[in-house]
């Protein structure tokens, strides 16, 4: 089943085009990673799926609802979304619990004790049951990161949008966050991941897109897109990275 | 025949040499340190009492400002005349605090609809930063009952009016600066969790702006208990007003050490309470900085 899918995106800032009619259809329970050069436009992307950004063109269907119709409340949108971003962004003058729990009591009307008890259990998950009453700003970045996957979780969204959430990582830290989002695909979780993991994206990806001037260059399955891409520019990207790897 | 265990058992850590003689060291540095500051300190002080004391006019002066009975005569009404400072103070500072969030809410409402508001609340901003408060007293105390209005307020509650919109405009640009150095990745990330604009700036903007801008929010509180007093110009008799009394009537200025003394002792724990509150948010942004 179809569960997102988009038409024709456009973006710009101040005439600056980003996304240039844009198509991405993401069936349910599947992982699509974005890959590109910085400033290819996935952060872009992955703003406007959440409507966190004014599209200049182009339709998102969600659940077959076309959420980018200015009728829809965007609100009511995010609540079935979840996002994590690079820079983690947790709330620093709350709690571990209750940057998790904000969201299910003031949006979804939860009573505080309930909302506390699936906080718990999440974190139990992800092993930092231990760190629920510390602070933000107390934890390693991969806590934090985790943290904020788990706040993002605690929505139960049907989507998560993940915002390349290893690249502020020391690289000690970034496999305990790899290891989450592994278990969030093995349980059937839809996402859609912007990375520059290219191991982690051909293990954990069913499809990979390239971004390059505004939109989507090549798709397909990992091995072939990463292993044996036909377009001139994938190739140059792929090249571009493991000279990067190889210094 | 015993095998030595793998692993001693952790013994107590018993600092090296080095550290012990760093140690020593800095203890000979603090007793050093107090030994100095207490010498100065004496040498500074007897300097100032011998030249004060010694000065030609000495006698009289502290006859007309230090006089101990007219001290204590004084008291009561200077006293008397306080309360009214810390009580206006405490509503003022109060209503003021409420007034300028308000306003820089309504500076940060978006959307056409809202136009109105938030060019009423930039007006306000403007005219009540310019504007002496002596002025607006005088206006409010003065002005307002001139025009002889059904069920006007007193001089008094119109005098706090005054000091409430003078310091509101201060307090709503503190309050705006706080509510602006909150990271955009912090409202975003807010929104993407379904939260609405209000609940947003309610539950992540507003308590780390306000935690960043308390510093400077109490130091405009005791910056007003200063100008509390200026209420008296129209009639109302604060400490300052009393001790004018007092002197009027006596020709001795013992008065004003009083009220001046009182002030200061009023003031203590407000300025303790700010100094507190601002090493506490220092340390937070040290932390955070890491
Ligand atoms: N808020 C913004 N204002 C102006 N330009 C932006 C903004 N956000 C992104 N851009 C521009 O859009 C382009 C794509 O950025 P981004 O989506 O962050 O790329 P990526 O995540 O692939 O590195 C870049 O050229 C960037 O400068
Ligand atoms: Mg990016």
């Amino acid at each position: 089943m179809t569960l997102l899918r988009c038409r024709g995106l456009r973006k710009t800032y101040a005439g600056h085009v980003v996304l240039d009619g844009l198509d991405l259809t993401v069936d349910e329970h599947r992982v699509v990673a974005l890959i590109g050069a910085s400033g290819s436009g996935k952060s872009t992307l992955l703003r406007c799926l959440n409507l966190l950004e004014p599209l200049d063109d182009g339709t998102i269907e969600l659940d077959g609802q076309d959420v980018s119709d200015p009728r829809v409340d965007p609100d009511r949108v995010r609540r079935r979304i979840g996002m994590v971003f690079q820079s983690y962004n947790l709330f620093p003058h709350l709690s571990v619990l209750d940057n998790i729990t904000l969201a299910p009591v003031r949006v979804h009307g939860r009573s505080r004790a309930e909302a506390a008890a699936q906080a718990r259990e999440l974190l139990d998950r992800v092993g930092l049951a231990a760190k629920a009453d510390d602070y933000p700003d107390r934890l390693s970045g991969g806590q934090q990161q985790r943290v904020a996957i788990v706040r993002a979780l605690a929505n139960s969204p049907r989507l998560m949008l993940l915002d390349e959430v290893t690249s502020a990582l020391d690289p000690e830290l970034v496999g305990e966050v790899l290891t989450l989002i592994r278990d969030l695909k093995a349980e059937g979780m839809t996402m859609v991941l912007a990375t520059h993991e290219m191991a982690f994206a051909r293990e954990v990806a069913d499809e990979v897109c390239f971004l390059d001037g505004g939109w989507v260059v090549e798709s397909g399955p990992p091995e072939r897109v990463l292993g044996d891409p036909t377009e001139p520019r994938t190739r140059q990207f792929l090249h571009r990275i493991i000279e990067a790897r190889r210094l | 025949m015993t095998l030595a265990p793998p692993h001693l058992p952790p013994s107590p850590h018993v600092p090296s040499e080095a550290q012990r003689r760093r140690a020593a060291y800095r203890r000979r540095q603090t007793v050093t340190s107090v030994l100095v500051a207490a010498a100065s300190t004496a040498v500074l002080g007897t300097l100032l009492v011998v030249a004060v004391t010694g000065a030609p006019g000495w006698d009289r002066v502290r006859a007309s400002f230090g006089d101990p009975a007219v001290a204590r005569d004084a008291l009561p009404e200077v006293l008397t005349g306080l309360w009214l400072n810390v009580r206006l103070l405490v509503c003022c500072a109060a209503g003021a605090l409420l007034l300028g969030l308000l306003i820089a809410l309504a500076r940060t409402l978006r959307g056409p609809v809202f136009f109105p508001v938030r060019a009423l609340a930039a007006g306000y901003t403007y005219t009540f930063r310019g504007l002496p408060l002596i002025i607006v007293l005088y206006l409010l105390t003065l002005g307002v009952p001139g025009l002889r209005l059904q069920g006007m307020p007193s001089v008094l509650v119109l005098g706090g009016l005054a000091l409430v919109l003078t310091y509101g405009g201060y307090l709503a640009e503190v309050f705006r600066a706080g509510i602006e150095s909150v990271h955009p990745s912090q409202l975003a990330a807010a929104r993407s969790l379904g939260l609405t604009y209000r609940q947003t700036m309610r539950h992540v903007v507003l308590p780390q702006a306000v935690r960043r801008v308390a510093p400077p929010l109490l130091n405009d509180v005791v910056a007003m208990q200063k100008d509390v007093g200026l209420v008296s110009l129209a009639g109302p008799i604060d400490a300052v007003r009393a001790a004018q009394i007092a002197t009027a009537e006596t020709f001795n200025y013992t008065p004003y050490i009083v009220a001046g003394v009182l002030f200061v002792l009023l003031a203590i724990p407000l300025i303790a309470v700010t100094d507190a509150v601002t090493l506490r948010a220092a340390r937070r942004q040290g932390r955070s900085a890491r």
